[in-house]
């Protein structure tokens, strides 16, 4: 077993930190609590290639491991998960279902520019009546022949607003249930597309979140990814790797947060001492810092897995439920030893605080990755 | 044009610093090195008259003298946009033997100019430059905040006391540059990284040549006095005057 990161991997780390800790950090504040879209730094992590960094260089990607991506999340989230979270559905959720089951077509009109970061994408699978229950989905695209018309809403989108590529899964067959679900590529400004107002969430309110209504939007057949009928497993396989970019932002998220408590409780003094010679604090951050090499463990094995060809559904969602999960905790324990400082803005924590909590939510919340692990446990998979 | 950038390695500034043999060795085991950051943002400033239209330089070499722990730092450097590195097998001992060893190298080797940091992050002697540019018998350009070009000649611009200096030198120089030479150190992209190990990094045989310093002995600054918080001015008054008996 090897646990040595290779020369290209710390490189890609130590560019992500250098980015967050000199950039990022100046404005995070601000962004979050006027909830403003990064468009600037996105631009610029666009140009270092932190946009497409999984995708083949010959799509014009950054032809990076896995193991980089977790990296890299993780530094971003330190900082800025909202970053964290354009960047994982960019890469993981629609590069990733593009390069994997797109046509060369779809790949060269819609990849390459998302891998550039010239463009974002979105993914809209979550249903006002379809959240964890993803097969139940009510948006429908009917089947006209040579194109699909495509009504319903889709809701929590995030790139909602700015993505230019929209991967929709709607339902084509309902007679079929899942299997009648189809994957589509839309553009954002097709004519019948309209958005809710920009949804003013508790954390990562930096990221662009909205309701998407489609009202007799037209979508190519060229445009369908798979075969007719492919678009729930298509979601849910991309949804796999997914899993890996929203275990490590809630790493990230842990990691930052916990290096803050640290360096206060080194720093503030109570009682004639700093307040990590409390073993009261002192356990706390013996708890956090182990809980967060658990995680960053189970993050890298689930893309040490994805990387080299083997099945990883069950260790993305063992990291995924793991690192949301503790993310909360530490978090929460961080606001703790920053005691009524750890309360205000500008001590970051808190707003680390609230942004774990969404990543027990989103792409797909703790408990259905419980689902996805106790199946396992009952089939012998694990 | 090809520019020359000479690049040393340091201790990351979060490094605990210890010292082994009675005190006489840094001891390195566990020290993480990094780009000396004053030659990380020579190598910047390089990189991107590199990638203007508007400059005649077409190629940027970094020359590094170190052992084969210091590789990963060039291979830094090729991700941040260098075209090609050279290391000079060796470990530096004091400035003149690394000032010596870069001479050797570059004498006769076709250049516009020699970009040397200020000092290094570590022993922070501001020597290595200054010593390169009298071995070469070039000019050498100290305090340069940018370059300039008329036609293909480089100008330098210097910060001077209340203003700027415009310089020209005939031949190649060598440039001592500090903060302002570039605002940041460029962050390397995916590409940079990518083809960084496909970029030529030659090694050469270093010279025979003596230092001249020996290190006697290292020793930890003082540990930093307790911070006293006061309340009003008077209370600051009274301490200058009684207790640091400064007034």
């Amino acid at each position: 077993m090897n646990f040595q990161l290779t020369e290209e991997q710390i490189m890609i780390q130590q560019a992500a930190r250098n980015y967050a800790q000199r950039e990022l950090i100046q404005d995070v504040i601000e962004r979050d609590e006027k909830a403003i879209y990064p468009t600037e730094h996105i631009r610029n992590l666009a140009e270092l290639g932190f946009l497409g960094m999984l995708v083949d260089p010959k799509y014009d990607g950054g032809g990076m491991d896995t193991v980089s991506y977790v990296l890299a999340m993780e530094e971003f989230s330190k900082v800025d998960s909202s970053i964290g979270v354009i960047i994982s559905v960019n890469n993981s959720l629609v590069c990733y279902g593009l390069e994997k089951y797109g046509t060369e077509a779809q790949k060269e009109k819609y990849l390459k520019p998302l891998a550039r970061g010239e463009i974002t994408g979105a993914f809209l699978l979550s249903e006002p009546g379809a959240g964890s229950d993803a097969t139940s989905q009510q948006t429908k695209a009917t089947d006209m022949g040579d194109h699909y018309l495509v009504n319903g809403v889709k809701n929590w989108i995030t790139n909602g607003n700015t993505a230019s590529v929209y991967l929709l899964m709607a339902q084509t067959d309902p007679g079929k249930g899942h299997h009648g679900i189809n994957a589509l590529i839309v553009d954002r400004h097709a004519e019948g597309i309209t958005l809710g107002p920009h949804e003013n969430k508790m954390g990562m309110r930096s990221s662009d979140t909205h309701s998407v209504q489609f009202t007799d939007v037209k979508v190519p057949k060229a445009n369908r990814i798979g075969e007719d009928g492919f678009g729930f497993k298509f979601a849910m396989k991309t949804l796999e790797g997914g899993r890996i970019g929203i275990a490590s932002q809630a790493l990230g998220i842990a990691s930052g947060a916990y290096e803050l408590a640290r360096k206060y409780a080194m720093e503030r003094k109570t009682f004639g001492k700093p307040i990590i010679r409390h073993q009261a604090i002192a356990f706390k951050l013996a708890d956090m810092a182990t809980e967060i090499e658990a995680a960053r463990f189970l993050c890298l094995k689930a893309a040490w897995l994805k990387d080299q060809g083997q099945p990883y559904g069950i260790a993305s969602a063992m990291a995924k439920q793991y690192a949301a999960d503790m993310a909360m905790r530490v978090t929460t324990e961080a606001v703790q030893i920053h005691g009524g400082y750890g309360y205000v803005k500008e001590y970051h924590v808190e707003r680390l605080m609230r942004d774990a909590k969404l990543t027990q939510i989103y792409e797909g919340t703790s408990e259905i990755q419980k689902i996805v692990v106790s199946r396992a446990i009952e089939s012998g998979d694990i | 044009m090809r520019v020359f950038v000479c690049m040393s390695y340091v201790p990351d500034t979060t490094t605990k610093i210890r010292f082994k043999e009675a005190n006489t060795q840094l001891d390195d085991a566990s020290i993480q090195w990094v780009i000396n950051p004053w030659d990380e943002l020579a190598l910047t400033r390089a990189v991107e008259l590199k990638y203007d239209a508007a400059s005649p330089v077409d190629e940027v070499e970094i020359v590094m003298v170190g052992g084969v722990r210091c590789e990963p730092i060039l291979r830094k450097g090729l991700a941040i946009g260098a075209d090609k590195a050279t290391r000079i097998d060796v470990e530096p001992l004091d400035a003149f033997q690394t000032a010596t060893q870069l001479a050797t190298y570059l004498q006769g080797k076709d250049c516009g100019f020699i970009v040397c940091g200020i000092e290094s992050g570590d022993y922070n002697e501001a020597a290595v430059g200054g010593m390169l540019a009298e071995l070469l018998d070039y000019a050498s350009v100290s305090s340069v905040s940018s370059v300039q070009f008329d036609g293909d000649a480089p100008v330098y611009q210097r910060d001077v006391a209340n203003g700027k200096e415009q310089v020209k030198v005939d031949g190649p120089a060598v440039l001592i540059v500090q903060k302002g030479f570039a605002r940041v150190p460029k962050i390397p992209n995916m590409r940079g990284i990518m083809t960084a190990r496909s970029k030529p990094l030659d090694v050469i045989p270093a010279i025979e040549v003596e230092p001249l310093v020996e290190f006697v002995e290292y020793a930890a600054p003082p540990a930093k006095g307790r911070v006293k918080m006061l309340n009003t001015p008077e209370e600051l008054v009274r301490s200058l005057s009684d207790e640091a008996k400064l007034l």
